[in-house]
């Protein structure tokens, strides 16, 4: 092999490992996914064994009122919990967007919540909700109030849910938005200022039309995240009581292990890919036409 | 730089919102130092006196001394533990080699296809564990043989990681000035030379923060570890939940488990916050 193919030759060679293992472990799975949705499938059997059953599983599940009571929980935990992370975490890039000392220990420990696996964080909050021993029951106990029922309550475990979701992930929005707040031009801020602004008009009109790309893509990717939770609310509740907070993730990963339906868990997944693809798609679009316009009023 | 002067107001909030941060990890430090007993007594107070016990129960077997208040040395969790450190620190630093090389080549080369790799290794970081369960179980179990072994949570752990550490290892290897790499040619280096030698040492914070953000995925995960490991192969997050399932909880003990568990990523968090916030602004900025 002479110098030139073996240059030729380069890109493909560093890229071959990853597109080996990529096609092996992630796009082998989802298309051999998406065959096992149209079969009647059980753990114990070869797919090989399992029986062709068409469009039944996806026809069954949309008639399914489980289904869709997960469904909606999914979307309602979605929407409450990236809307709630939104409003505290752009409302505190605001409130600490100054030069003082020690911001970097702050973010450093605003990160921690992010970085601790999401099994830990369901285990601490179960501690906390503990319907005696709890920090939050005990200091109701001693402030004379009556007990709340944090995780056996349908209404109370979805709220339950979304605060430990909102204490984990605020952060992330948090610390995008400071550095996009940061970023602004400051020449900007001063014309603002110049010409009487308030502070409350500055933000409203000045920093939030700036800053609305990037919120909108953190916005997005916090939102595919968010249909991605599974280990807080699995350590948190299993779903339970009832189907109060059994999330889409849960549902699969029951109907496979409990229910011993994989078929039907396959349709599922099939699913929420095509939800998340499509926020994904959506994402990529957005972020295609930023780059385009700036480019254009860069011009 | 000048500083902005802070009012009292101003400070309370900082104290209120770094206890709300941190309040509930403090509260499973100070719960994994008491007795079990303590925790469930009806009249707990602040004041007790710590204790390293639920430490000694849950790690007995790789203690270099039998602590005296066990009566049987419970090996599940040291074992996991090992398990735990072999998988993360393999699939960190496969993932990491892989990943570079790709990122690299996507670039710095301009050849067919590229456009659709980036587009795809995008389409490809979103797919939830959750959607890989089903077909990893029956793929890894019926036609790799591979169920019940590390290397089998390693070979997936890999493949989730790989899409976004090579996002984010393209957006500091764009940073690499092409001269330096033409330099290298000039002097006759080959383009392995050129990698190795020129440009991963100068994306070195790149690479911090792409092995943290690996190791985190790989330690913290639960879903694929629980369906892929048997009783010899568990690592410590599917423990901690099989004990969670227990009818009779020991708090004392799980939170000590869970604290073990958390210690790795807190002191990269320490170490290295810089890089891992560079490494989330640039994964969701530069999108």
């Amino acid at each position: 092999m002479n110098a030139s193919t073996l240059n030729r030759a380069t890109p493909y060679l560093f890229l071959l490992p990853a597109a080996l293992i990529l096609c092996v472990a992630l796009i082998y799975p989802v298309g051999y996914m998406v065959w096992a949705s149209f079969l009647n499938w059980n753990p114990s059997q070869r797919i090989g064994d399992a029986e062709f059953v068409g469009l039944a599983n996806y026809v069954r599940l949309f008639s399914d009122a489980q289904f869709h009571e997960s469904f909606a929980v999914t979307l309602a935990f979605a929407a409450t919990v990236v809307s709630i992370e939104l409003v505290l975490g752009v409302g505190l890039a605001m409130l600490l967007d100054r030069n003082i000392r020690g911001m970097s220990v702050l973010r450093t420990l605003f990160i921690l919540p992010m970085m601790i696996a999401p099994i830990v964080v369901g285990l601490m909050w179960r501690y906390m909700y503990h319907p005696t021993v709890g920090i939050f029951n005990r200091t109701l106990k001693a402030a004379g109030l009556d007990p709340v029922p944090w995780l056996s309550d349908p209404g109370w475990a979805f709220v339950s849910v979304v605060i430990a979701d909102v204490w984990q992930w605020t952060p992330f929005i948090f610390i995008l938005s400071l550095a996009a707040l940061q970023s602004l031009p400051s020449s900007t801020m001063e014309a603002a200022r110049v010409d009487g602004a308030t502070p409350w008009q500055t933000i409203l009109h000045v920093k939030l039309p700036l800053m609305m790309p990037v919120l909108i893509v953190t916005a997005l990717l916090r939102l595919i995240d968010a249909f991605k939770v599974l280990e807080v609310i699995l350590v948190l509740t299993n779903g339970g009581p009832g189907l109060s907070t059994e999330i889409l993730a849960l549902r699969i990963s029951r109907t496979a292990s409990e229910f011993r339906e994989l078929g039907a868990a396959a349709a599922m997944s099939n699913l929420l890919l095509v939800l998340l693809m499509a926020l994904t798609a959506i994402m990529f679009v957005y972020s295609k036409i930023t780059e385009l316009r700036n480019r254009r009023q860069a011009a | 730089m000048t500083r902005d002067k802070t009012s009292p107001t101003f400070f309370v909030l900082l104290v209120i919102l770094v206890l709300m941060s941190t309040g509930p990890i403090m509260l499973m430090l100070v719960t994994s130092l008491r007795l079990n007993v303590d925790i469930m007594s009806e009249t707990s107070s602040l004041l007790f006196l710590p204790t390293l016990r639920n430490y000694e129960t849950v790690l007995c077997n790789v203690l270099w001394y039998t602590p005296e208040h066990l009566s049987r040395c419970d090996k599940t969790f040291g074992r996991a533990l090992g398990n735990s450190l072999v998988v993360s620190i393999t699939a960190t630093a496969l993932t990491l080699v892989i990943g570079c090389m790709a990122a690299y080549a996507l670039v710095r080369f301009r050849f067919f296809g590229r456009d659709v790799v980036s587009f795809s290794t995008l389409i490809l970081r979103m797919i939830p564990p959750a959607v890989l369960l089903v077909p990893v179980f029956g793929i890894w179990t019926y036609q790799f043989g591979l169920d019940g072994t590390l290397s089998g949570v390693v070979l997936v752990y890999v493949a989730m990681n790989l899409p976004f550490v090579i996002w984010i290892l393209q957006s500091f290897i764009r940073q690499v000035p092409l001269q330096l790499e033409e330099a290298a040619r000039i002097d006759g280096a080959g383009p392995f030379a050129i990698f190795f030698l020129v440009v991963l040492p100068l994306i070195r914070p790149g690479l911090a923060a792409a092995a943290i953000f690996t190791f985190r995925i790989a330690w913290n995960e639960f879903l694929l570890g629980n369906a892929l490991t048997d009783r010899s192969t568990r690592t410590v997050p599917v423990t901690i939940v099989n004990r969670l399932t227990e009818y009779d909880i020991d708090w004392g003990v799980i939170m000590a488990t869970g604290m073990l568990l958390a210690v790795p990523p807190i002191i990269f968090t320490l170490l290295a916050s810089r890089q891992i916030i560079t490494g989330m602004t640039a994964g969701a900025v530069k999108g």
